[in-house]
């Protein structure tokens, strides 16, 4: 991986105004790599990528990404009982190339609905947003990325409260996104599923690791990364297989 | 009295054809604009400022200055001091709110009760469409084509912040700008409504609409003309009330807002689309 760092962090530290709530931040991620963000509740996730966003300003240190990059959120922090179908949270991307104040474009409308067609919701573009099911919404907020042609993707906790067999789906739709040469970053709670990252970042209010998974997915480095959160299947000379015991955030 | 005696009436006296038009006018910007104010959850601020924008209203109606603006002043300066208070770290913002439009308030009524004071208070306070000038009706036929248009130029920031604001702040949007064009839509708006609705009962037209048809609205154009029409039909029979009962105006036409949102909540009209599709797997 030569090419030059599409997302990029040096000493950078985060927080809402008080002390940093996340810091030492040193990181290079290359063009076209999916990169597994793991950390516990509280750990710095979220706070990372409001600084990706540029919701937050680094308090120290620097923070870039070349481009804007798309958020996708956990739809449940999405508001559900707004009246949008589909299609018109598709055609929210298109607000990235400006001109707001104009109605979407008979073009923007036509990348909206390739774009669900993509992500295999073609047939659900008229359907509200909020009767979707949890992995079907977050296809559809995959789509309004694709919209916004972001060469950066951020996504949050993805695949939380989506059943299996969408889950796959969705894990087959990031890995055509990285071979178009686009950039993910995708925080999860999952370490076994972390492994099929390129790269992975661990934070627990700062960077504990950052690097392949075979690298930095020791014991040493989860157990600073989970604390009392993590449990340790087996002892054995393989890679260190755990789970996270999870207390979902609301 | 036959049935067209019964709708004609009010439309042969000049005072009445005024209110109807000002209600008409109010109802078509201020039921448009509900849904964003009920979306934003800026209820509560659009009745402080209401409340808080008494002393202006006031104080141009012992100058005889046109109420519009006075109305126009005591916004701003409610919004000032409600901005200023909530700058003081110790007490959180709806408790500033809350001492400074109860002060406004007071020094509303205080100035109104003065005893050299002409006794307008109450019709301040619970408005008068029977009261239109055309100075009136020619500021909400203003609000009409102002509000519309930047209604229509903010929908998509509106929307795409509402549902998903990081996901918007993604887009280029700032969050932030887009509440602060609402809220200063939202008090240009108080400030015309009010001379018609009073600074007590101009809540309802902002407010009830977009309760009244949440529950029917299939997309935020959808709602937006719902709570149009229900606002100017609202209005209309407020006004039709108050001819033929002799009631209070703008309480009619608040209480009739206030009805039709009552019965919305309590899901009447049954939605046409009462069979909702179930979440699909997957």
């Amino acid at each position: 991986m030569t090419a030059a760092p599409v997302v990029l962090a040096s000493g950078a530290a985060l927080g809402y105004g008080g002390a940093p709530v996340l810091q030492d931040l040193d990181f290079a991620v290359p063009a076209g790599t999916s990169v597994g963000v793991l950390g516990p509740n509280g750990g710095g996730k979220t706070t990372l990528f409001a600084g990706l966003v540029g919701a937050l300003a680094p308090e120290a240190g620097e923070l870039e990404v070349q481009g804007r990059p798309a958020y996708v959120a956990q739809t449940d922090r999405t508001r559900l009982d707004f009246p949008v179908s589909a299609l018109d949270v598709a055609l929210m991307g298109s607000l990235a190339r400006g001109r707001w104040w104009l109605p979407a474009s008979r073009a923007d409308r036509r990348a909206a609905s390739l774009s669900l067609e993509r992500v295999g919701l073609g047939a659900e573009s008229g359907t509200r947003f909020g009767e979707l099911s949890g992995g079907q919404r977050q296809r559809v907020l995959i789509a309004r990325a694709l919209v916004q042609d972001a060469r950066v993707l951020l996504l949050d906790e993805p695949l939380a409260g989506v059943d299996p067999a969408s889950a796959e789906g969705i894990e087959g739709l990031f890995s055509a996104l990285r071979d178009e040469g686009r950039t993910l970053l995708v925080s999860t709670h999952d370490v076994q599923s972390a492994r099929a990252f390129d790269l992975v970042l661990c934070l627990n209010r700062r960077q504990v690791a950052f690097g392949t998974p075979a690298e930095a997915l020791g014991r040493d480095v989860l157990e600073a990364t989970y604390g009392s959160e993590i449990v340790m299947l087996d002892d054995g000379d393989g890679p260190v297989r755990a789970v996270t015991v999870q207390h979902h955030e609301h | 009295m036959d049935v067209v005696d019964f709708l004609l009436d009010p439309l042969r006296s000049g005072i009445d054809r005024r209110a109807l038009a000002e209600v008409a006018l109010l109802g078509v910007i201020c039921g448009g604009l509900s849904f964003w104010v009920v979306g934003y959850r800026l209820a509560y601020p659009a009745e402080s400022l209401a409340h808080g924008l008494l002393p202006g209203l006031v104080l141009a109606s012992l100058a005889g200055a046109p109420l519009v603006l006075g109305a126009l002043g005591g916004v701003a300066l409610a919004a000032a001091l409600v901005a200023l208070a909530a700058r003081d770290e110790r007490i959180d913002a709806d408790t500033a709110t809350a001492v400074v439009v109860t002060g406004m308030f007071g020094l509303g009524a205080l100035l109104a009760l003065a005893p050299e004071t002409p006794a307008r208070l109450g019709e301040l306070l619970f408005g008068d469409p029977l009261g239109v000038i055309d100075g009136d009706l020619l500021a909400a036929g203003a609000l009409v084509v102002v509000g519309g248009l930047a209604l229509a130029a903010l929908h998509r920031p509106l929307a795409a912040t509402a549902f998903d604001p990081v996901g918007a702040r993604s887009l280029g949007i700032a969050p932030g700008r887009v509440e602060l064009a609402l809220l200063l839509l939202l008090a240009v708006a108080l400030a015309v409504a009010v001379t018609g609705l009073g600074s007590l009962l101009v809540l309802a037209v902002l407010v009830a609409p977009a309760v009244a048809v949440r529950r029917h609205a299939s997309s935020p154009p959808a709602a937006m003309a719902a709570g149009a029409g229900l606002a100017v039909g609202a209005g209309v029979i407020g006004i039709y009330a108050s001819h033929h009962l002799g009631s209070g105006a703008g309480a009619s036409v608040a209480l009739a807002l206030v009805l039709a949102a009552a019965l919305g909540t309590l899901g009447w009209p049954r939605p046409a689309a009462a069979v909702r599709r179930s979440p699909a797997g997957g």
